[in-house]
């Protein structure tokens, strides 16, 4: 039997307080290549701190955060820069550069980035290409001269995702990318986000309200010959499924296990997430 | 007891934090060049329009009041040395950096505060570069330069405006020795004090203004008050900078 993949991220028992309130609460968690976690919780449970304290963004108390191989926990802000370029990250409103058009936006973490060594750096046509592929990837590559307030709110976030994608990251972290959005532009968006995974085996963690978002990536992958997403086959041992699901409730983990597993359970916070048919 | 000076105390400790981040940046790679000139067109170049009145305005008055105060003296030829002093060691680097921290530190503390609220320096930092030096050490190095330059023009255009009331509009004094003893009355230590103030006001204008726009929190009512704080601050500093600098000249 082959050897496991090493994790790419591993939480361990960790640990974040503001005040007396609990963002975070022995959370432990691992993430391998081509997995995806998809969290839900009640708002201010803990889920935007997850995701920010994976790359450093926010300081955790205790606990260990190995993020490919490197303790976060243990480098300073100086160099975390290198790790983070290393993951996509999808903000909540995009973050996107209002005062830069769309085309620098997707371009930034390829000539910005802390870690890119003047020889690396791509050159000028070498970097509109990249970018014109990867807004293609997004099916928005009309609007490279663009600014983002000339931009439609589903329009921003996949700008977003062609950002967060743009360095081929191996760990895209997401953070509620359908916020706000119609259901229509939101199926859109994790129909991309499930054709980034599958089209790069890139792993990802998911931050969502919206049930149909992970029963999407659960239940579909991106078929290259058809264009299309095309229904999978989840396998029979739950251990081998590549999209789990995480419930948070006030920073601890309530639940975590599959798309069935989730859709049997008893607790009632954790059937708030599920929509049921009929 | 001091309990009350806690937050200032944190908050001048932050701030030099900052600074010594801003100035570490200085000599580590990358540097944003590009981002370093764009900021010298904004803050240099953009401050011209202000600059140059005021410095005007700022010799043409005081020529106009000592006119009247030396003639009574029977000392009216010295309009153009008094000036030159005047507006050479105070008022030209004073008034300048007043005016450019009026425009210029509300406009980072606003940009860096509208960032900062819509989460665009965290997307920064998430994106792999550290905003100290992606916005902070370019607004330093451009107004650290650019304050020198535009106080040099405010000083001249300052004689100007003294020269054109001394001269064609009172008639107190002829052209060449107006210029004269403008030349002559200063000396090195008042060229040096001269270039060292806007030096010194545009490393507290850009860092103060940085600082402001960084710390922002509370949506746009936040970025509001960040703009204003940096103002008041600014300005505030750059009268205790002037009161410690000629300390320090006065002695020599």
């Amino acid at each position: 039997m082959p050897d496991a993949p090493s994790p790419i991220l591993e939480l361990k028992d960790v640990n974040l307080q503001f005040g007396e309130t609990w963002a975070l609460r022995d959370i432990s968690l691992v993430l391998s290549p081509g997995e995806t976690r998809i969290i839900f919780g009640a708002a201010g449970s803990g889920k935007t701190t997850l995701l920010k304290a994976v790359i450093g963004l926010v300081t955790v108390d205790q606990g260990g955060i190995k993020l490919f191989g490197e303790e976060v926990t243990s480098l300073k802000e100086h160099d975390l820069y290198g790790l983070r370029s290393r993951a996509g990250f999808l903000f909540q409103e995009g973050g996107l550069f209002d005062s830069f058009p769309i085309g620098d936006n997707v371009e930034y973490p390829l000539v910005n980035q802390q870690s890119t060594d003047a020889k690396d750096k791509p050159t000028e046509e070498q970097a509109e290409e990249r970018v014109r592929e990867t807004l293609k990837f997004v099916e928005l590559e009309e609007t490279f001269d663009k600014f983002p307030s000339e931009l439609s709110g589903g329009m921003r976030r996949r700008v977003g995702i062609a950002r967060a994608i743009v360095m081929e990251p191996p760990l895209v972290l997401y953070d509620s990318p359908t916020a706000g959005l119609d259901p229509i532009t939101a199926n859109m968006i994790m129909a991309l986000i499930a054709k980034e995974r599958d089209v790069r085996n890139s792993a990802s963690l998911i931050v969502t309200h919206r049930y149909q978002d992970g029963e999407l990536m659960a239940k579909f992958r991106y078929n290259p010959e058809r264009e299309e997403l095309v229904p999978e086959e989840e396998p029979a041992d739950p251990r081998s499924a590549r999209t789990k699901f995480i419930v948070m409730k006030e920073g601890e983990i309530v639940f975590f296990g599959t798309r069935k597993e989730l859709e049997s359970s008893e607790d009632s916070y954790v059937r708030r997430f599920v929509r049921h048919e009929g | 007891m001091l309990g009350f000076l806690r937050t200032p105390v944190a908050s001048f400790q932050e701030f030099l934090l900052l600074a010594g981040r801003a100035f570490v940046n200085l000599v580590r790679r990358p540097h944003y060049f590009d981002d370093v000139f764009l900021q010298m067109d904004i803050i240099g170049v953009g401050s011209l329009p202000i600059v140059i009145p005021t410095g005007f305005l700022a010799g043409a008055i005081i020529a106009l009041q000592m006119s009247r105060a030396l003639s009574t003296y029977g000392a009216a030829s010295e309009v153009g040395a008094i000036v030159s002093l005047t507006q050479v060691r105070e008022l030209g680097p004073l008034l300048t950096a007043l005016m450019v921290a009026g425009r210029n530190a509300s406009g980072i503390a606003s940009e860096l505060g509208s960032m900062k609220v819509t989460e665009q320096i965290d997307a920064m930092r998430a994106l792999g570069t550290d905003p100290v030096q992606k916005l902070v050490t370019p607004r330093l190095i451009a107004t650290a330069v650019t304050l020198p330059c535009l106080t040099v023009i405010a000083d001249a255009i300052g004689l100007l405006g003294a020269y054109l009331v001394a001269v064609p509009l009172l008639h107190i004094i002829a052209g060449q020795p107006f210029w004269s003893s403008s030349w002559r009355a200063l000396v090195m230590n008042d060229l040096a004090q001269g270039l060292i103030k806007p030096l010194l006001f545009g490393i507290i204008i850009s860092l103060v203004g940085c600082f402001y726009g960084l710390r922002t929190s509370g949506g746009t009512q936040g970025v509001g008050r960040a703009t204003t704080q940096a103002v008041v601050l600014a300005s505030i500093w750059i009268f205790i900078a002037t009161l410690l600098i000629d300390k320090i000249f006065v002695n020599l």
